[in-house]
């Protein structure tokens, strides 16, 4: 504060100490209710079976007093960041640098990802780890283009994803497909069960669209448990084909890849096979999307995101336009399926629970809905960084849920919380999420 | 009933439950000429909007719509879409339903989109980039230009419709209307919100609308300056019937119309009284 009219805008605007103080003792107090049975008094059962207790109140002080001085803390923080939705400037050169750096990121982070299997190539943990993060990747760009661009929320993507694997599986063990033939049937099946789930979704909308695709999800899981003789019911199907070099299998033997090139055989190489083919697949995904973004079907689905009503008005076939972005999403979820079957070489129903649509929900979702390096950053986070959390054992979910739930509140629209242009006249000017709609189905 | 309506509307009737909206209403349109849609709030013309628009079904009545080389079409077996895209009739909406987070450009391309959409061979043409496709969005983007040009929004293309003044997005909803190229188009209150002299600049553009490009416009109103100014013919609906029609100078005298507006607002007869066309 520089001169003492702005210290006193400043004051009258914000609060007071006693302000601070008395929700830092509710907080306070509140805490010392919930601890002093939780902490406070431990029970046990005795040698004899009768309850033995003992207090712990200097535990119970130390949290106590945590929660004072952590909510005075909070409050400073959040007076010094000022109120919510604070418009605030940022200087010139730090936002050239920063734009700068948004512009630079992608590329780094391609160039960085071909390389991963050159730097990595000795530690098998972290290319499993890359393909894992490319494979989530894949399929948050696929969900969004379903929930980011046409605003349909779809809580049963992973329906697509099994029927996209069980195709590969099936097509292969029974009729001996190979891996590149089956890719394109794979995402053509789940195509048609996009088309079939959103045939009798299309008059649904927000919370009921949300529940219905839920629904379905549980469906194929349990068709898939249920259907033994197709589908092996719980045991699932196992020694699925692995993947071939365009016809050259990646094995130890005589007309294996290696031995033809005359190099040494390793297993590191089918990772490494793998490691580009879902890169590939993921790469074809994004140019799919950011190219149908710019044609007019594209434009349709977020003009759908934004007023359905003005849609019809204008002439769009709101039915079409919902069931092709329901069938674009379910394809590229097909394409990860297949992908996930030839990777595992064993899948099971148990790798298609609900638990699976909500991680690549949450992707799509933190990393801001319809941006596509949001969503590359959001699965690198939640994928890579639950990884990382590793080391704090038992607490990894609490460090984990609480990291999100602070970049939650720090960026309420996900990591990029802009949508950029999909045709400009002079300057591509990014667009505040705040203003695009989140779709209501 | 005269050979040059571009609309007719022939005993509409429409019912929610046991209230009845609009009640046996007909009126027609002239082709190439403004009519205005006027009457006390409640008393149906936005539903007799959204029937001719297809977001609703009529109870019964026909809503019949000539195209210039004779062929006509019953707007009331239509589906909303299908309106605005076999019947060329566009609309604008009372609250504004621009694509907030989407451009002033991109409103005006998505208004395009069936044409697009042909030309895109239903985006696989597009997928691969062929010229064919280029050509047409240039050519889309060019009328949208042309467009952003007309309504003074050339400058600010690039900006979130979310982002424009109120007025603004009213003629960019106007603009985008027209950007599917309708033989008839429904203005919703075009003029709700607007100060003088943006109802003044409307005026002018719904005249240059009708007398440059030959579209029909069938016009909801409560400003009776711009009504007064721009309409040919005037239809007042109370209660959800007619109770007077016929041109401007007519309609402002007639006792039927006073009384209406009288007993629904007296500001808004005294404004009927005196505004001068």
């Amino acid at each position: 504060m520089t001169s003492s009219t702005s210290e006193l805008t400043h004051v009258s605007r914000l609060p007071g100490v006693a302000f601070i103080l008395k929700k830092a003792l509710i907080s306070a107090l509140v805490a010392l209710v919930l601890f002093s049975l939780m902490v406070g008094i431990r029970t046990e059962a005795g040698p004899t079976g009768q309850l033995i207790y003992w207090t712990r109140f200097d535990d119970l002080a130390i949290l106590v007093l945590i929660v004072f001085v952590g909510s005075i803390v909070i409050e400073l923080f959040r007076q010094w960041w000022g109120p919510a939705g604070t418009t605030r400037s940022v200087p010139q050169p730090l936002q050239t640098a920063l734009d700068f750096a948004g512009r630079a990121i992608p590329p780094l982070l391609l160039i960085f990802t071909f390389l991963v299997p050159v730097i990595f190539y000795n530690q098998r943990y972290i290319l499993d780890l890359g393909i894992l993060v490319l494979t989530y990747v894949m399929l948050g760009w696929g969900l969004n283009v379903v929930v980011g661009l046409a605003g349909l929320l779809d809580l049963g993507y992973v329906a697509f994803y099994a029927v996209g694997a069980y195709s590969y599986a099936l097509l292969s063990t029974n009729l001996g497909l190979s891996f590149w033939t089956c890719l394109p049937l794979a995402g053509i099946l789940a195509a048609l069960w996009g088309v079939m789930l959103g045939f009798p979704v299309l008059r649904l909308r927000g919370d009921y669209l949300a529940i219905v695709t839920l629904a379905f999800g549980e469906i194929i899981r349990l068709v898939i448990i249920n259907w033994q003789s197709l589908t092996g019911g719980p045991n699932g199907i196992s020694a699925i084909p692995r993947p071939s070099f365009f016809g050259i299998p990646l094995t130890a033997g005589e007309d294996g890849l290696a031995a033809r090139l005359g190099i040494e055989f390793s297993p590191t190489h089918r990772i490494v096979f793998l490691f580009y083919v879902i890169l590939a697949l993921a790469l074809l995904t994004n140019w799919v999307t950011i190219r149908l973004r710019r044609l007019p079907i594209g434009r349709a689905w977020e003009a759908l995101r934004e007023d359905e009503v003005a849609c019809r008005a204008l002439g769009i076939n709101t039915t079409t336009t919902k069931l092709t972005a329901f069938a674009t999403g379910a394809m590229f979820g097909g394409f990860a399926g297949a992908f996930f079957a030839t990777r595992q070489g064993f899948i099971s129903p148990e790798s298609f629970t609900f638990q699976e649509s909500a991680l690549v929900l949450a992707i799509v979702v933190l990393g801001g809905m319809g941006s596509q390096l949001g969503v590359a950053l959001a699965a690198l986070t939640l994928i890579g960084g639950f990884e990382l959390f590793r080391g704090f054992d038992q607490y990894r979910m609490l460090v984990f849920g609480m990291a999100m739930v602070l970049l939650m509140i720090w960026r309420p629209r996900g990591l990029v919380g802009y949508r950029a242009p999909t045709v400009f006249l002079k300057r591509s000017e990014a667009i505040s999420s705040e203003l695009a709609r989140e779709g209501r189905g | 009933m005269n050979a040059d309506n571009i609309l007719n509307v022939d005993h509409l009737t429409m019912r929610f439950g046991g209230v009845v909206a609009v009640n046996d209403l007909s009126f027609d349109a002239e082709r190439r000429k403004i009519t205005a849609l006027i009457g006390p709030n409640g008393a149906g013309k936005t539903t007799v909007f959204n029937c001719i628009t297809g977001f609703y079904r009529p109870t019964s009545g026909a809503i019949r719509l000539t195209h210039e080389g004779g062929r006509s079409i019953q707007l009331e077996r239509l589906n909303d879409f299908r309106i605005a895209r076999q019947a060329k009739v566009a609309r604008t909406f009372q609250n504004i339903r621009l694509f907030p987070g989407m451009t002033a450009l991109e409103n005006l391309m998505v208004a395009q989109h069936n044409a697009l959409m042909l030309a895109s061979g239903l985006t696989i043409l597009g997928l691969i980039g062929v010229p064919s496709w280029r050509a047409a969005e240039k050519h889309a983007i060019d009328q949208a230009k042309r467009w952003l040009d007309r309504i003074g929004l050339l400058e600010r293309a690039d900006d979130a419709a979310g982002n424009l003044p109120y007025g603004d997005q009213r003629r960019l909803e106007i603009a985008r209307a027209m950007c599917t190229e309708p033989a008839l188009l429904c203005l919703d209150e075009p003029a709700a919100g607007l100060n003088a002299r943006e109802s003044a600049a409307l005026s002018e553009l719904l005249l240059s609308i009708r007398d440059d490009l030959g579209t029909s416009i069938l016009l909801i109103e409560h400003d009776m300056s711009v009504v007064m100014e721009i309409s040919d013919h005037i239809a007042v609906m109370d209660y959800g019937v007619k109770i007077a029609e016929g041109p401007p100078q007519a309609v402002r005298d007639d006792p039927k119309v006073i009384a209406a507006y009288l007993g629904a607002d007296e500001q808004e007869a005294i404004a009927v009284m005196e505004s001068s066309p």
